[in-house]
């Protein structure tokens, strides 16, 4: 610092030992309660000396609500919402920042627009088009009568059903999340910082706008896209509602959704012990993400929001 | 904005653009131009029949107690989670940033909590708060002398959800808060210390108000965050509960949709949410990025 403050710097260090433990507290006392057993966690308060319970409670969590698949989905989705947004949107902004061609303009501002809206805002409809994804088609279809029409030029009876359901699947899971703004429009502010000798010199080397995006912009951009990997697989993993409403299948259920059935209710034994050992592991996937890529996750926060 | 180098090649941008175009119209505008339309209609919970009705969905829910109820329960509920995870993270952050040693350390001590999903983050709260085994529900009873029961009592329910969800966003705005400290000029601060002005001095005088602009992006991010991710806090600690004194917006829409079976009410809901979404990016955009300090 500027000047020589002794009081105020060991302050300084007081006080974020009590921010850490006021963030790690929780995390600690799981850890604690995680390890002991049944008669021990219900007392009040509990010991906080770590039993030797940790294994026992760990696996019996794991069995109980099939966590281990459980897990499994929520790394599935994650991965899919994931590749899936980085995919789509770094293509759509490439094709937004390189191209000149009529509907640009358009096609930007009309994905622009859903930039701050989450799913949580339009659930119900969102969730009737994921029971019929062809529903849209099949309101036209009616609306025009084009069923009516086609059997009078055939002369036969005719009627088209379009049916595609998205319920209790993977893509159901991942493809409603993939339609957002944020990563497209952080690609875009990326390529525009690109300089334009690049591409120019590609073009006078004859590269075509393909091998330009492969050879040039994509080696660019790895930093961006690891930091957006590490955002959206945390995205992903923690979804909440959407899961909630399209798997009713127990082998589709996410293990963040999961993990509501180990929770003691008032009648049930106080078995926090394994509630919280299968917290412990269902945060773990996210947690170690995060710390393993912190560069990134920081940098990709920051950037993204901006 | 476009490069001035562009590319023309007939189909290929459109093919490029197309599975977002594609995605964004299934997903998006189409559900919302459904919910729209549903909001004006009354139909039976199997959704056989259905006719149109106007604005009587809207009446019908701005005339609900319940709903204004409702209305008042998110506005606190978001403004408490903001400050507090806000104020916590200011200040951790300005700690950090005061520290010499260990940095890095701090950092990564600090930020796991981000990775944490928020019904996670309900149910450790949960176990910590719990009126029967919860130690810091033990202390509050002891120590505070008050009767704590977020089972029964409403006001306690909401003071636990509010941590469960603050805690969780701590390390979210620690890690903004950090970013914009670092970029504070040092001269700034050498300059102000030279004049003689105290640590503390120069806190309130430089830090905070080129802090501003980080302050009201935080407040808006914060407030969607509290608005709508913290379903998972709600739906695993009081499913809205006691007695309706958690039921936050998003959680009444889902309740009245899904469970209740009320389409029309519940796209009303959704409708009114979407605008007030709206209005605060908009305002976000036009009116605060303007206003802001930028000078000490």
């Amino acid at each position: 610092m500027v000047e020589k403050t002794p009081v105020l710097d060991s302050f300084t260090y007081i006080f974020l030992m009590i921010g850490i433990l006021i963030v790690g507290f929780p995390i600690i006392y799981s850890l604690i309660a995680a390890t002991l057993p049944l008669e021990a966690v219900s007392k009040v308060p509990m010991p906080l000396v770590p039993g030797d319970q940790f294994l026992v409670n760990m696996k019996e969590a794991w069995t109980r609500s099939n966590l281990g698949h459980q897990i499994l989905n929520s790394f599935i989705m994650a991965a899919g919402i994931t590749i899936g947004k980085i995919t789509v949107s770094m293509i759509a902004a490439f094709s937004i920042v390189y191209f000149d061609y009529r509907l640009r303009v358009v096609a930007f501002a009309s994905v622009f627009c859903t930039l701050m809206l989450p799913v949580e805002v339009r659930i119900m409809p969102t969730y009737e088009v994921a029971a019929n994804v062809f529903g849209p088609m099949q309101t036209v279809w009616n609306f025009l009568h084009l069923s009516t029409a086609v059997s009078w030029i055939t002369g036969n009876e005719f009627e088209i059903s379009l049916n595609w359901s998205l319920l209790d699947s993977y893509s159901g899971l991942t493809l409603p999340l993939i339609a957002s703004a944020t990563c497209t429009f952080l690609f875009r502010q990326f390529f525009l910082t690109v300089p334009e000798e690049l591409c120019e010199a590609a073009k006078m080397d004859g590269a075509g706008p393909m091998t330009f995006f492969w050879k040039i912009l994509f080696p660019l951009s790895t930093t961006n896209i690891a930091a957006l990997i590490v955002i959206e697989f945390v995205y992903g993993y923690n979804q909440y509602l959407w899961p909630l409403l399209i798997t009713t299948n127990p082998d589709m259920t996410t293990a963040v959704i999961g993990l509501q059935d180990l929770i003691p209710q008032a009648d049930d034994l106080p078995e926090w012990n394994v509630a919280l050992g299968a917290a412990l592991m269902v945060m773990l996937p996210p947690v170690l993400v995060v710390l393993s890529m912190q560069r990134w996750f920081v940098k990709g926060l920051i950037e993204k929001e901006k | 904005m476009i490069k001035r180098s562009t590319y023309t090649s007939g189909y290929l941008p459109y093919l490029l653009i197309l599975p977002q175009i594609v995605i964004t119209l299934t997903f998006f505008y189409w559900p919302a131009l459904q919910g729209l339309i549903q909001s004006f209609l009354l139909s039976d919970p199997f959704g056989q029949q259905s006719k149109f009705v106007g604005f009587y969905n809207y009446r019908e829910i701005f005339t609900d107690p319940l709903y204004l109820k409702s209305i008042f329960i998110t506005l606190t509920f978001s403004i408490a989670v903001a400050t507090v995870s806000m104020t916590l993270g200011l200040f951790i952050a300005t700690m950090a940033n005061r520290a010499l040693r260990a940095k890095a350390l701090v950092r990564t001590m600090l930020i796991w909590p981000y990775a944490v999903a928020p019904a996670i983050s309900g149910i450790l709260w949960l176990f910590l708060l719990h009126p029967s085994y919860g130690i810091v529900a033990l202390g509050i009873n002891k120590w505070l002398g008050i009767n704590w029961n977020p089972v029964l009592n409403g006001t306690d329910a909401m003071v636990m959800v509010t941590i469960a969800s603050a805690w969780k966003q701590i390390s979210y705005n620690f890690v903004f808060f950090m970013a914009g400290l670092q970029a504070i000029p040092k001269s700034l601060i050498e300059a102000a210390a030279i004049d003689g002005a105290s640590p503390f001095k120069r806190f309130w005088a430089i830090t905070f108000p080129l802090l501003t602009p980080t302050f009201f992006f935080l407040s808006v991010m914060n407030i969607i965050y509290s608005f709508f991710e913290t379903f998972g806090v709600i739906h695993t600690v009081t499913q809205g509960g006691p007695g309706g004194s958690t039921n936050i917006l998003v959680y009444k829409v889902y309740q009245d949709g899904f469970v209740g079976l009320n389409l029309g009410s519940s796209s009303a809901q959704s409708v009114v949410l979407m605008s007030l979404i709206i209005l605060i990016t908009v305002l976000q955009f036009r009116y605060v990025e303007k206003k802001v300090q930028y000078t000490g």
